[in-house]
């Protein structure tokens, strides 16, 4: 670049205003060694890539591998259909998971139902209605901001939100839900933003040129055409709480009995009934059992971390099914061209 | 039956620009009026104007008046929605709706606007705008299937007839054949000759010979060069344009020694 300035202002047609420079093409044909060494970069960077690829699955593999094998022994009908009141040590009756998993079930529907009307309308006014304005930006760095709280300080807020409510030391699964959902409204409107400022403005031209209002046409055209998107954000930010213990250890805390009601009472889920089991340790058992004499079965020493592998493997199958559901619906609301 | 529209000392402002300057028209009911000119000259701006569409843009804003049928546009009082369902329009871009069949594209005017409509008015307002649309003898087998699986050709008839199930008075159309090929934009310009029985047209297009061929109108718009406002040169029957213009502006773009 630098030479070809250079003999350029040593010529003297460049004093000439009618002089035309005429490149030499020939120059800028890539040589047949940057070929060559286009290609060796070409094989390097795509084994490094491949590589990464490996390295990145292996810690993937390696907890599926590891949940599958250590949960499936405890994993049965009747892990599934107990609870764990009246268990003690390592003797029978073994315990379950059915209140944790009711538990895990109502306090993430509770914090869907609210967040994804919060999320959407705030990611629509973002996108529809703020545009520029200094709102707009106030909005926007707020939930940037929000996205980063450590979990552990949702589960803090709602806590203490609710103690101010309703009474010192309330803990039940709504508070829960609602320090879910704290975690959660950033993600919802993150993706929504995205999928909503996607639909092309065609398509908003085209509702308004019918003599469609503006509410109506976000609604039915603009919200409907980024469906399938908003749905893979709902499913990504449900992905994103169901497995979060520290919040929902402070808010709903735990018990061994099946707790229906999301608003009274404390409630176990998932992850948390996991933490405890873990923590606890080896289960004691009475010396007779030793002897597989027991009129109910073996006393089994290690039952704890057996029921806290069973009830990571279920977390992990309830996950899956939530993003075949979000895929199913995402697919039947998508935009079909046959 | 199609309404007329006069413009009077229409100038449009996007925030502080000034786009076009002092325009004064009359687009008389069911003739078709084309709005040629280069690009920048203001003429899908006016367009616009026309059924507030600019309105979308922020910042945009008129002064002077647009009268449909003696009826200002831009009154306090005046909805611009309500104002869109008499003036519809055509875009440059074929733009069904992705989510709906060719049948809930139609439909689409009246369903949005939450009307209900029994199945057989709607059979029957399908029908007749895709008839309208020279649409009906392709698609009638597929009304279930979606609108964008159409050709490209199909999609812009489509939309026309989407726009004239909502029956307006007036139907704009912004280069609606531009994206398309000739032998679609063939069957496009004739239907703009049987939709002026039922409608005022407007039309914007590039294309001169289009112009020549599907207006009885022709607007010519020019701009001193860019950044500066749009304006409207001269105005008259299309065969007076294109044969013996007043203007040496118009001569010099028909001719196509610039622009």
């Amino acid at each position: 670049m630098s030479d070809k300035n250079q003999t350029q202002t040593v010529e003297p047609q460049a004093l000439d205003p009618d002089f035309v420079p005429t490149p030499d093409f020939d120059k800028f044909k890539p040589s047949r060694s940057s070929l060559a060494a286009r290609k060796r970069t070409d094989l390097l960077m795509r084994i490094l890539i491949y590589i990464a690829f490996v390295i990145a699955l292996i810690p993937l593999i390696s907890v599926l591998y590891t949940t599958v094998v250590n949960g499936v022994h405890r994993f049965d009908w009747y892990f599934l259909t107990h609870n764990m009141r009246g268990v003690v040590g390592g003797l029978y009756p073994y315990g379950g998971i059915l209140h944790a998993a009711v538990g895990t079930l109502e306090i993430t529907l509770g914090a869907v139902l609210i967040s994804v009307p919060i999320g959407i309308m705030t990611a629509v006014y973002l996108v529809e209605y703020s545009a520029k304005k200094r709102l707009h930006k106030a909005i926007s760095f707020l939930i940037d901001v929000m996205s980063g709280i450590p979990s552990i300080v949702a589960g803090l807020f709602a806590y203490a939100m609710f103690s101010l409510i309703l009474g010192p030391g309330t803990m039940n699964g709504f508070v829960g839900s609602v320090a879910l959902s704290i975690l959660m409204i950033p993600t919802i409107v993150r993706t929504t933003e995205e999928m909503l400022s996607i639909v092309p403005v065609d398509l908003r031209e085209a509702s308004y040129a019918l003599g469609v209002s503006k509410s109506r046409t976000i609604v039915k055209i603009v919200l409907r055409t980024a469906l399938p998107g908003i749905v893979s954000g709902v499913i990504l930010a449900i992905a994103r709480v169901i497995g979060e213990t520290a919040p929902l250890l402070v808010t709903a805390g735990a018990i061994s009995s099946t707790n229906f009601n999301l608003f009274s009472g404390r409630m176990t889920t998932l992850p948390v009934y996991v933490y405890n089991e873990f923590q606890q340790g080896i289960a004691s058992c009475p010396t007779i059992s030793k002897f597989g004499s027991d009129d109910f079965g073996l006393c089994v020493p290690g039952i704890r971390m057996e029921r806290a592998w069973a009830a990571a493997l279920v977390l992990i199958i309830v996950v899956l099914i939530l993003n075949a559901i979000g895929r199913l619906v995402a697919k039947i609301f998508s935009v079909k061209t046959k | 039956m199609g309404q007329r529209i006069d413009v009077n000392h229409l100038n449009v402002y996007y925030g502080d620009f000034h786009a076009v300057d002092d325009v004064n028209m009359v687009l008389e009911s069911n003739k078709v009026t084309a709005f040629i000119g280069p690009s920048g000259c203001g003429k899908s701006t006016v367009l616009r104007t026309l059924n507030r569409m600019h309105e979308t843009t922020p910042g945009a804003h008129v002064t002077g008046e647009v009268l449909l049928e003696g009826k200002d546009l831009y009154a306090p009082d005046t909805d611009p929605v309500e104002v869109r369902r008499d003036v519809g329009m055509v875009f440059q871009r074929p733009n069904p709706f992705p989510t709906m069949s060719i049948r809930e594209n139609v439909l689409a005017g009246v369903k949005l606007n939450n009307k209900h409509i029994s199945k057989s008015d709607a059979d029957d307002l399908v029908e007749w705008a895709l008839r309208g649309a020279a649409l009906w003898n392709d698609v009638k087998d597929r009304l279930d299937k979606p609108g964008i699986g159409l050709s490209g050709g199909q999609q812009q008839r489509l939309c026309i007839a989407r726009a004239v199930a909502v029956h307006p008075q007036v139907l704009l159309m912004d280069e609606p054949c531009s994206a398309l090929d000739p032998i679609s934009t063939l069957a496009v310009e004739d239907l703009i000759g049987e939709l002026k029985d039922e409608f005022t047209i407007v039309i914007v297009t590039h294309n001169m010979q289009q112009a020549a061929r599907v207006s009885d109108t022709t607007a010519f718009f020019n701009t001193q060069g860019s950044g500066k406002p749009g304006h409207l040169v001269e105005m008259a029957d299309t065969t007076t344009i294109f044969s013996n213009p007043q203007s040496e502006e118009t001569e010099n773009y028909i001719s196509g020694r610039f622009g």
